[in-house]
């Protein structure tokens, strides 16, 4: 029972950071009819600025942190300036290998400026420190990622459901036509979008860092978080977060009962599953527009 | 009073298609201007390009309102300026609550207690959206998505107020009720230019009317007057004019403006 615990609680840990980066990849789903595929890259490029704000001028870690959020911001937008607006009339295809493009980029880049050796983030919590509830180890990085991971959460609800912004935002994504007529600056809107989506993703990264941090480091948490958004129907955000949960937990459940190998294909056993029961995603609606 | 929109020779082609062939047009202030015309007649188009909705259009000719070039701008800059459209098909928001649908009317003010005000006459123009403040916009009815457009644009404080065909799609007593308030909300100071295909009801509403036929005017004047005059009360409002007696010979009228 408390093997069962165990696993349940780590799943719902690593779940937080699948969810992280499914929330981004569902934000630009909506904005630009795209599977974002950069959202990966998007976060890893941040953390090595603020692995290189710590170690080539020597700040505090908090200070890298806000650093490269900051710069993540920056790097969503001006990813969607200078790249995704340009496509004129793109169809779906073509944005994807857009943003497969910039996704070997900005790999390539970090490689190339970084290295590929694998090291580690300075963070001020030990990776392996841990406390107890009752029987069931948690490590206290893996809380604060679920921590983390519900503030943003609760930060996007909020946004999304009171501020100017966040309801123009949703406005933009379902009528882009309509929300030019009301004065809304939709390009704008486009790429904060983007930018917003780089810095939820940017807090996965520099939340997985201090365990490892190599140029490929994101890549099987996009994929989490890709597998995710599909399960929760690609436009929902509660769908992507419970879709990034249902991963997290089968994973570990499968990897702690049948098989440790084939732990990391199971996410995508999930996908298979949930498309074969319902293809839109659990959580999609599609509305039908009424005449 | 002096023209608030004045559109000159203005061309629009959608891709290769030549949809508007050199209209010229003036909308005085404080009037209803109405401009019908039959399916595909490009009256829609007329609107779309002076909301600068269309690309790179108009290809020739200009648009000024209230003394100020706007062909070329960027829509949000034109609604910046007072003009706004209610699309045809209504297109509102339909996973935002009501409320969220108007509040995105005023989007470009800053005002807050101006809004809140203006939130209040839409009410008192539209009752039945009070009811349904917090409901999402999909869920209402043809009619009510309607008033919730209208409302919507009405938000933003329009100086000009465009209607695309108002009355599409809604049963006879929801269409009356529409025009009353239209006829409100230009005496109420907004000025308005409406296109429709309800000829009748848009000749009893409005000051002055244009006809559309293939993207060229035929046909302009006060609106009392041509609600008289034969073509247009046989091609547009279904009267017909003349029947044989013996019922065997049928004339059909020629239309006298081509």
């Amino acid at each position: 029972m408390i093997d069962f615990l165990q696993m349940i609680i780590s799943g719902i840990a690593v779940g937080s950071s699948y969810a992280l980066m499914a929330l981004g990849m569902v934000l630009i789903y909506k904005a630009s009819e795209v599977p974002n595929f950069v959202q990966g890259e998007m976060a890893l490029l941040p953390v090595f600025i603020a692995y290189m704000i710590i170690h080539s001028y020597g700040q505090s870690v908090f200070a890298a942190f806000f650093g490269a959020l900051a710069f993540a911001m920056l790097l969503g937008c001006l990813l969607e300036f200078i790249v995704v607006r340009r496509a004129k009339n793109p169809n779906i295809l073509g944005l994807i290998i857009i943003t497969i493009g910039l996704e070997m980029v900005l790999l390539g880049f970090v490689s190339w400026k970084f290295g590929a050796d694998q090291r580690v983030m300075p963070f001020p919590i030990s990776s392996y420190s841990s406390v107890m509830f009752g029987g069931v180890y948690i490590s206290i990085l893996d809380l604060l990622t679920l921590v983390a991971a519900l503030v943003i959460m609760t930060g996007l609800f909020f946004f999304f459901r009171f501020s100017k912004l966040g309801v123009a935002m949703k406005a933009t994504q379902q009528n882009e036509t309509a929300a030019r007529l009301m004065g809304i600056r939709t390009n704008r809107v486009k790429m904060i979008t983007w930018g917003i989506s780089a810095t939820v993703g940017t807090v996965a990264g520099l939340l997985l860092a201090p365990v490892f941090m190599e140029p490929y480091m994101m890549w099987d948490p996009m994929l989490k978080g890709f597998a995710a958004a599909v399960i929760g129907g690609m436009t929902s955000l509660p769908g992507a977060v419970f879709g990034a949960y249902i991963v997290g937990i089968v994973e570990h459940l499968f990897g702690g009962y049948v098989s440790m190998e084939y732990k990391a294909v199971v996410a995508f056993a999930v996908i298979v599953l949930v498309l074969c029961v319902k293809p839109s995603g659990l959580f999609a609606r599609h509305y039908v527009k009424k005449v | 009073m002096g023209a608030m929109l004045e559109i000159k020779n203005i061309e629009t082609y959608y891709d290769l298609i030549y949809a508007i062939r050199g209209v010229s047009l003036t909308v005085a202030e404080g009037n209803i201007t109405a401009i019908l015309g039959n399916n595909g007649a490009g009256k829609t188009t007329i609107l779309r390009t002076v909301m600068g909705l269309i690309e790179d259009q108009p290809d020739k000719g200009t648009i000024g309102f209230m003394g100020r070039r706007i062909d070329g701008l960027d829509t949000e800059k034109i609604v910046r300026l007072g003009i706004s459209l209610v699309p045809e098909g209504r297109e509102v928001f339909e996973e935002l609550s009501v409320r969220e649908n108007l509040m995105m009317g005023a989007y470009t003010r800053r005002d807050k207690n101006g809004v809140i005000r203006d939130l209040e006459r839409v009410f008192a123009y539209f009752p039945i959206l009070a009811d349904r403040v917090g409901q999402w916009a999909g869920t209402l009815s043809g009619g009510e998505q309607q008033m919730l457009a209208i409302g919507r644009a009405l938000m933003s404080r329009p100086k000009l107020l465009f209607l695309d065909e108002p009355s599409l799609g809604l049963s006879p007593i929801l269409v009356k009720e529409i025009f009353e308030i239209i006829k409100k909300i230009n005496q109420e100071g907004v000025t308005i230019l409406l296109v429709e295909q309800n000829a009748k009801k848009a000749l009893e509403v409005s000051d002055d009317a244009l006809i559309l036929e293939n993207g060229r005017f035929v046909m302009k004047g006060k609106s009392r007057d041509l609600i008289e005059d034969e073509n247009v009360k046989e091609f547009y409002m279904g009267v017909r004019s003349r029947e044989s007696a013996k019922g065997y010979q049928r004339w059909k009228r020629k239309k006298v403006w081509r």
